[in-house]
């Protein structure tokens, strides 16, 4: 039985409590980044991670790509969107296709 | 292209033949699974991206909702409405196997089946906006999970791309090309001693013969 997670600043993610994720408010990457570390060892299938916060702890978020779990995934906090998200999508198509196909046009 | 270092013998040469055809099979197959897996990874990849774009909308929504209630609301009130979650979540993870890969695949179950039960509060002490946000929230779920679902896949198949592009690279590129090269050397070095004998022979047979003559007179 998995659970999921989201880490970010608490006004961003007060809500998801509501629709039955575990939250963790963090005001600083350090905590930002033990709390990661911590709940990536428990339960936790898939951990949703504001951008505002993901952005200072990108290298321990790279840590865990490659493995199966947990699923850590960027999203929008309540300052909108900095584009971390698509950002890691075109990563990854880049470091498989070799260059950036699906994203040339913009 | 540097030769290996081998004895040049008629063992070693079938040795290398066979390794060769070993790399050549192998060869073969992995640039298969290599377009397969682009394959996939291409088709999965851009839905991602649309996916990812629908999902950041639709939460950006969720907190313009939120951010006016709790303009709306006291942070106390707000805090205290969304204390207890009524709605559980449970997420059941299985995997699947696309071009031997294993990706996971998300299965998840609410506590409570009705889509309008899973507001936390009494509705009288709470704003309209407060529960717009909610409801956005709970739609923008499964979204939410089938977003975390593909991301982490195209992930994984994109590590298995870049690991199995340099195994075919380094097998058309170095080993295939490094056995040639090696089979070349031991043919051209055994026919050479081949000839080496032919005409030792020949020399010895001229002797023999010259000495028979001698022999005879």
């Amino acid at each position: 039985m998995y659970k999921i997670g989201v880490i970010g600043d608490k006004d961003s993610i007060m809500g998801f409590k509501a629709v039955g994720m575990s939250v963790f408010p963090v005001s600083t990457p350090l905590e930002a980044q033990e709390v990661l570390e911590k709940i990536a060892d428990e339960q936790y299938a898939v951990i949703y991670i504001t951008e505002q916060v993901a952005v200072d702890i990108v290298s321990t978020i790279d840590q865990y790509s490659e493995k199966k779990f947990p699923a850590i995934i960027p999203i929008p906090g309540n300052a909108g969107s900095l584009g971390i998200g698509i950002k890691g999508v075109k990563k990854s198509v880049e470091r498989a296709v070799g260059a950036d196909i699906l994203f040339r046009d913009e | 292209m540097a030769i290996m270092r081998v004895n040049p013998t008629r063992m070693e040469l079938t040795r290398l033949k066979k390794r060769l055809k070993v790399a050549r099979r192998g060869h073969k197959l992995l640039k298969d699974k290599r377009d397969e897996l682009m394959k996939k990874f291409l088709d999965l990849v851009r839905k991602n991206k649309e996916l990812r774009e629908k999902v950041e909308e639709m939460l950006i929504k969720v907190h313009q909702n939120f951010l006016i209630a709790r303009a709306v609301m006291s942070s106390e009130s707000l805090e205290g409405a969304l204390m207890f979650p009524k709605q559980g979540i449970t997420l059941e993870v299985s995997t699947k196997n696309i071009m031997s890969v294993d990706v996971p695949v998300l299965d998840f179950k609410t506590s409570s089946e009705d889509q309008s039960d899973i507001y936390p509060y009494g509705f009288a002490s709470t704003s309209g906006e407060l529960d717009s946000a909610i409801g956005t929230l709970a739609q923008v779920l499964p979204s939410m999970l089938e977003l975390a679902q593909m991301e982490k896949s195209s992930q994984l198949l994109a590590q298995e791309i870049e690991k199995t592009r340099r195994r075919v690279n380094a097998l058309e590129y170095v080993l295939i090309p490094q056995l040639t090269e090696t089979i070349k050397f031991i043919t051209m070095k055994l026919d050479e001693n081949e000839r080496g004998n032919l005409t030792r022979l020949m020399k010895v047979k001229d002797m023999m013969i010259e000495q028979a003559r001698k022999a005879s007179n």
